[in-house]
């Protein structure tokens, strides 16, 4: 085994470690908390980078097993693997949280939990990349609980902000929600297969021998076995990664520290889930015939939903950060999508480079608020082309590369998982679906970037008198970086070209113009034309016609303002949820109280109550019954004895007499008894 | 009429006396007296039924009443000494007037 | 035979403790100096047996056994497993936290100091004691203090809350002596390893058809009369429910040392009798009833889960939330009984349950320690609107009661979760769906915990608390090894899964059916 392999749990433990560290400084060790941080995390990457190259020269899958906790005669094994999967999301994850670091070093240098803050991001990076490393299901869940718990510490950062606390809140119940279906996922997988340890030398869950016997164990409803336990851990992957019906918290989310923690929650964090079911696909896809499984067809239509969905609800919205959290989600749904679809390789490509993109569109929306003077409301903007260029030129490139424009990033990577759409053998449904999305992408895009940085300038009253800057260089230059990767970051996986995916799959790779087939060019073309279409009529409404005040009804809410108002309130999935799953509990929960107070204690008040009376019966017979017996008892006994007292005069002389007579008649009876 | 009898009917006669006073009189010291007859009384039986007893050999019965004189002599000293008490507290030696013993 | 007695030392140690702290009078100082000194004697006794303690082994050790009442069956019969060791320590723990929570209350003199260690005599002699009268004395004992530390130093409503802790109590007590009473009749024995022995020769039924006629029933009606009688006096000390309800008033009317003592230690009684007394001694009974019982520990963990979420008092909701946790404890035992099952799936959850047992009176007695402190800073409140955005006054203290509570609602790496994963692991291929619906108790406890965290110490500051002093030093000292022990806990599980083990397979070789 190789001294990376051995030693890869330091990548993880080295965040950790320094987040425990910071937890215990002082507030004022602003400096020495930052350097920990970075430092440890550089150190991580470092090591992400030397496994990657490891990867790359051997591609075999390798790993090492612990025992942790015993029970019975049995031990429960954690261990770690390394493979291209877990190499990949190690360098991904390392780099742009890094970047996050640097980032966070000027944007929140005058927040007085500074400290605090790093901790935090330590501890997310850290237990961000057990979840990446990790060999085994529980470890993995382990690792995934604490990233859940840092995107609620994150998310909730202002907690004097009550929206923010609120967000936090939400943001852990509704992942936990999903959490509880990985939770029975994982026992009912440590059921069935004996083993939570992913790969154990042939005897691990997602190895052979234990995938061929779920998939042929027939539970419920025509479901596998492992098509079941693949559905309960989409639910894990669902909740964290934003999956209609549980993407109710990532837009609120936003309500973090912008952009960082928004970062997170658009580029790293979430794609924990796609990571999750690309790590179990074995399980996911196994059937025992040939075509996909119903964990996967189940996962291509949530995913498709969730795209075309959250791509509808970002038209409506005003909020930059709400616009780019909405993207996010509808994004995710393609990656789960491009998983169900086309496989781990196709899902991960877009994961990857959404991530540079993403992460592009995010620091390029906290250059604007922090521009503007945290405005975020996009009527409130306009015009900063000219005020703020290279803010606007990244920006472009990243939302061109997010559009999918051709030969960006994200045309190779969303092509890929369109095209697999088109080829699935289930249904050409999820195809529609995503191309429909794929139009409302560009065409929010186009919206957001007409209102931000084109039309006139429209400043809020409080804002007015404050002029709009450009970002200082900290905040330009990892504009700068990502914009190139947001460009040409698609190139590492072109179809003549795949090397992304053959690393993947470990596939041999070779240079291949046939790839582009006929049905694949026409695609390709087809796609151009939806992505241009949704661009132009994007431009076409508020590009060419900006309005001019920011209290300008939106154009397309002149056309459908019922649709558009609906739109804006997130088409009301919040309220419904309030109406119905949490009025419900809430029933639930007083009806309980009610009865706890009325119907278990009312019986045991009842129970005292009889006692009571019985009680009081018995005191009631002690009075009259009992009492008076004894009392009419001694009262007698007094009496005779005040009768035979008066016997007892005190004269002795008396005493003599009834001696004397009683001698007499004695006497008498003596001399009577002997005469007779 | 043998001696015995003759000694019998003198103490019997000795006991109605001392009986007698004991009951009627009023005064402590002459009941005390009574009683003092009475014993006496029970003394001579003792001497009359050992001279005339089938043993009068043996000085049993003259012993007997030595002990029985001793300690009537203590019993009039108590005696005497608890009608002093008596007066003391009360003022009188009436007995009829000396009940604080009724029940 | 007979060890050194270290068992009776043990039990001494607080009864010598109280008898010094009670002539301290009212002076507080000496009293709870001598309150502290006698628990941590009490610690270093049972660490001392934690060390000596051969954890190869799952039989009895430490034994001492003395003739006492020979006629009637009765011994001095000490010795303990690894559940009784894993019980007299968690009790010297708990009541060091109980006394850390009551330092600094003014009304707490040399009364209620020795109250709480005549509570940790009672605790310790029946974590203890075999024989059941021996034990059933001890039962009762820390009844009492417990009793009069509820009277005289709780609530505004203490008196209702005390005497219905105490009547009710006193009927499971009731109940259990009767029923005990009952086997001692048919069999002449009063020593629950006598008792499991037959039990598990199947003389038990017979023994007791034998010799007892209750109206024509056969040996297994009775059998079952007798059962259900201990098993309703283990379950109000557990709680379960639906013999609940006087829980949350005794929790919520207690002084907060003394709500530490309820939950982490007297719990434990309910649970220590249902594994050492009813799953040994009944488990044809209780297998016949597994259903219902089930039922009953699924109910009381998703029932007080979802009336913890909407109670508007600290002390209700975290005592909502013990029963809850405690729900997973009674879970994983009865599932034990779940015919048929794999072994190894029951010794998860046997495992599981002695470790949330652990951590849950780790766990809740920091949270009322927490809570104690909050009504130091702010005069004795315990709603849940009396606050509101502490953290930013008080971070030290919100961030150390976050990690207790996040460690409640089974966050890994705290010591919450490891136990919560072995029992569901274990219950989840026996019973399905008692898993399944357990899961919402999972969830309903993140919903409540965060509201807490939420109304308590997020959002705008409240300005009455606005100058509320953070934890000082001495605090932090005291906290910080508990914090500790919830980490290496959570990330080391072994620690005491490792001892436990040999025991639980003991524990699981005895039930035969």
């Amino acid at each position: 085994m190789a001294w990376i392999v051995r030693y890869l749990w330091l990548i993880p433990v080295l965040p950790a470690a320094a987040a425990a560290i910071i937890a215990l400084l002082k507030q004022s060790r602003r400096r020495l908390a930052a350097t920990l941080a970075i430092g440890s995390l550089g150190l991580s990457l470092l090591l992400a980078l030397i496994a990657f190259a490891h990867t790359l020269a051997h591609p075999a899958l390798e790993y090492a097993n612990h025992n942790w906790l015993q029970f019975g005669a049995e031990w429960i094994r954690f261990g770690w693997l390394l493979d291209p999967l877990t190499a990949v999301m190690l360098v991904m994850v390392t780099f742009v949280a890094l970047l996050i670091f640097i980032y966070s070093l000027g944007y929140m240098a005058h927040d007085p939990n500074f400290t605090r803050f790093f901790c935090f991001l330590a501890l997310f990076a850290g237990a961000m990349l057990g979840v990446v490393i990790a060999n085994n299901l529980m470890l993995l869940f382990m690792c995934w609980e604490v990233v859940g718990l840092t995107s609620y510490l994150l998310i909730g950062f202002w907690f004097h902000k009550p929206e923010a606390a609120k967000a936090a809140k939400k943001a852990f119940i509704v992942t936990r929600i999903g959490d509880l279906g990985l939770f029975l996922g994982m026992m009912w997988l440590y059921g069935a297969s004996g083993t939570l340890l992913f790969y154990d030398g042939g005897a691990g869950c997602l190895e052979h021998t234990a995938v061929a016997a779920m998939a042929a164990h027939g539970v419920a409803l025509g479901l596998t076995a492992s098509s079941a336990i693949g559905l309960l851990i989409f639910c894990g992957a669902a909740g964290k990664s934003g999956q209609v019906p549980l993407h109710v918290w990532l837009p609120d989310a936003m309500e973090g520290p912008t952009p960082v923690s928004a970062l997170i929650h658009a580029a790293t964090m979430v794609a924990a889930g796609v990571f999750l079911i690309a790590r179990m696909y074995p399980l996911m896809a196994a059937t025992t015939g040939g075509g996909p499984s119903s964990a996967l067809e189940v996962i291509a239509w949530v995913g498709a939903i969730t795209a075309l969905l959250a791509a509808f609800i970002a038209v409506g919205q005003n909020d930059i950060k709400r616009i780019l959290a909405y993207s996010t989600v509808s994004q995710l749904g393609y990656m789960m999508l491009g998983l169900a679809v086309g496989g781990v390789a196709v899902g991960m490509f877009h994961l990857i480079t959404h991530a540079f993109f993403k992460a592009l569109l995010f620091l390029g929306a906290g250059s604007i608020i922090h521009g503007c003077s945290e405005e975020q409301d996009i009527r409130y903007m306009g015009g900063l082309r000219k005020l703020m260029p290279i803010t606007f030129a990244t920006y472009a490139i990243a939302m061109l590369a997010l559009c999918g424009f051709p030969l960006f990033a994200g045309f190779w990577s969303k092509d890929e998982i369109l095209h697999s759409a088109h080829l699935w053998s289930i249904s050409s449904g999820p195809f529609y679906l995503g191309a429909v999305g794929a139009f409302l992408t560009a065409f929010y895009m186009t919206r957001q970037v007409c209102y931000v940085f084109f039309g006139p300038r429209r400043p809020a009253p409080r804002t007015a008198s404050k002029p709009v800057h450009e970002s200082p260089a900290t905040m330009t230059w990892p504009l700068i970086i990502l914009s190139i990767f947001a460009a040409l970051l698609g190139f590492v996986g072109t179809p003549a070209w795949p090397w992304f995916q053959s690393f993947l799959e470990g596939r041999s790779l070779a240079l291949n113009f046939g790839a582009f087939t006929g049905g694949m060019i026409s695609l390709m073309v087809i796609s151009s034309i939806i992505v241009i279409a949704g661009i132009a009529i994007g431009w076409w409404l508020y590009g060419s016609r900006p309005i001019t005040r920011a209290e300008d009804p939106d154009a397309l809410e002149r056309v459908q303002p019922q649709f558009f108002r609906a739109l804006g309130q997130r088409l009301y999935i919040d309220e419904f949820y309030d109406l119905s799953v949490i009025a419900f509990s809430r029933l639930c929960a007083r009806l309980f109280q009610w009865a706890d107070r009325w119907v278990w204690n009312g019986a045991v008040q009842l129970v005292a109550w009889s006692t009571r009376i019985v009680s009081h019966f018995d005191s009631l017979v002690d009075a009259h019954a009992i009492n008076a017996g004894f009392d009419g008892g001694s009262t007698g006994l007094a009496q005779g004895g005040r009768l035979i007292s008066r016997f007892q005069n005190g004269r002795a002389q008396n005493y003599l007499r009834v001696l004397g007579v009683a001698l007499v008649v004695l006497a008498v009876i003596l001399f009577w008894s002997h005469a007779g | 009429m043998t001696p015995l009898t003759g000694c019998l009917l003198i103490s019997a006669l000795l006991f109605a006396v001392g009986l007698g006073g004991a009951l009627s009189r009023r005064s402590a010291i002459l009941v005390l007296i009574g009683i003092e007859l009475m014993l006496n009384a029970a003394n001579l039986n003792f001497i009359a039924f050992w001279r005339y007893g089938p043993h009068p050999e043996a000085l049993t019965g003259v012993i007997f009443v030595i002990f029985s004189i001793a300690i009537a002599a203590a019993e009039a000293a108590v005696g005497l000494a608890l009608i002093m008490a008596v007066y003391r507290h009360a003022k009188t030696t009436d007995l009829s007037r000396v009940d604080s013993m009724k029940g | 035979m007979n060890h050194f007695p270290w068992l009776s030392i043990l039990t001494l140690v607080p009864i010598v403790g109280a008898c010094l702290a009670l002539l301290a009078g009212k002076r507080r100082g000496p009293a709870r100096a001598i309150a502290a000194a006698s628990a941590l004697v009490s610690l270093a006794i049972t660490i001392y047996l934690w060390t000596a303690f051969n954890t190869a082994s799952g039989t009895m050790q430490f034994q001492e056994l003395h003739a006492w009442m020979p006629a009637l069956g009765v011994e001095y019969h000490l010795a303990i497993d690894g559940l009784g060791l894993l019980m007299v320590v968690l009790s010297a723990i708990v009541v060091l936290i109980s006394i850390a929570a009551s330092w600094s209350r003014n009304e707490h003199g040399g009364l209620y100091f020795a109250m709480v260690l005549f509570l940790q005599a009672g605790l310790f002699g029946t974590f203890t004691a075999l024989n059941f009268i021996h034990w059933f004395f001890f039962w009762e004992l820390s009844l009492i203090p417990a009793f009069l530390l509820i009277r005289l130093w709780g609530g505004a409503a203490r008196a209702r809350a005390a005497n219905q802790f105490f009547i009710y109590t006193m009927v499971g007590s009731v109940a259990l002596l009767l029923a005990f009473l009952a086997l001692y009749l048919a069999t002449g024995r009063f020593d629950f390893l006598d008792l499991a022995q037959l039990s598990q020769q199947g003389q038990l039924a017979p023994a007791l058809a034998q010799n007892l006629h209750w109206g024509g029933l056969s040996g297994g009606g009775i059998a079952a009369c007798i059962f259900w009688a201990a098993f309703v006096g283990f379950a109000v000390k557990v709680p379960i429910l639906p013999l609940h309800t006087w829980l949350p008033s005794a929790y919520a009317e207690a002084p907060s040392g003394t709500t530490i003592l309820l939950t982490g230690a007297m719990s434990k009684m309910g649970l220590y009798g249902l594994l050492r007394v009813l799953v040994p001694i009944f488990p044809q009974q209780m297998q016949h009833a597994l259903t219902l019982l089930l039922w009953l520990a699924v109910a009381s963990i998703v029932w007080s889960a979802l009336v913890a979420w909407i109670q508007t008092d600290i002390k209700r909701m975290f005592a909502y939330s013990s029963i809850n946790h405690l729900g997973y404890c009674t879970l994983g035992i009865f599932v034990v009984l779940k015919l048929p099952g794999d072994q190894i799936n029951r010794a998860a959850a046997m495992n599981g349950v002695f470790l949330q047992m652990f951590n849950h009176a780790l766990t809740s007695s920091m949270l009322f320690w927490f809570v104690a402190m909050l009504e130091k800073r702010s005069g004795g409140l315990h709603g849940l609107n009396d606050f509101g955005g502490l953290r930013k006054v008080v971070p030290v203290l919100c961030g150390t009661m976050g990690i207790a509570v996040f460690s409640s609602l089974g966050l890994p790496g705290l010591n919450g979760f490891p136990g919560e994963f072995l029992i569901f692991k274990g219950v989840f291929p026996l019973v399905p769906w008692a898993a399944s619906v357990s899961l919402l108790g999972l969830l309903f406890t993140a919903v409540f915990f965060l509201v807490f965290l939420e109304r308590v110490f997020y959002g705008p500051v409240n300005q009455r608390w606005a100058a509320m002093p953070d934890l000082s030093l001495g605090e932090r000292l005291a906290l910080a090894p508990v914090i500790g022990l919830m980490f290496v806990l959570g990330f080391y599980p072994q620690l005491i899964v490792g001892a436990m083990n040999s025991t639980v397979m003991q524990i699981l070789s005895q039930v035969r059916f």
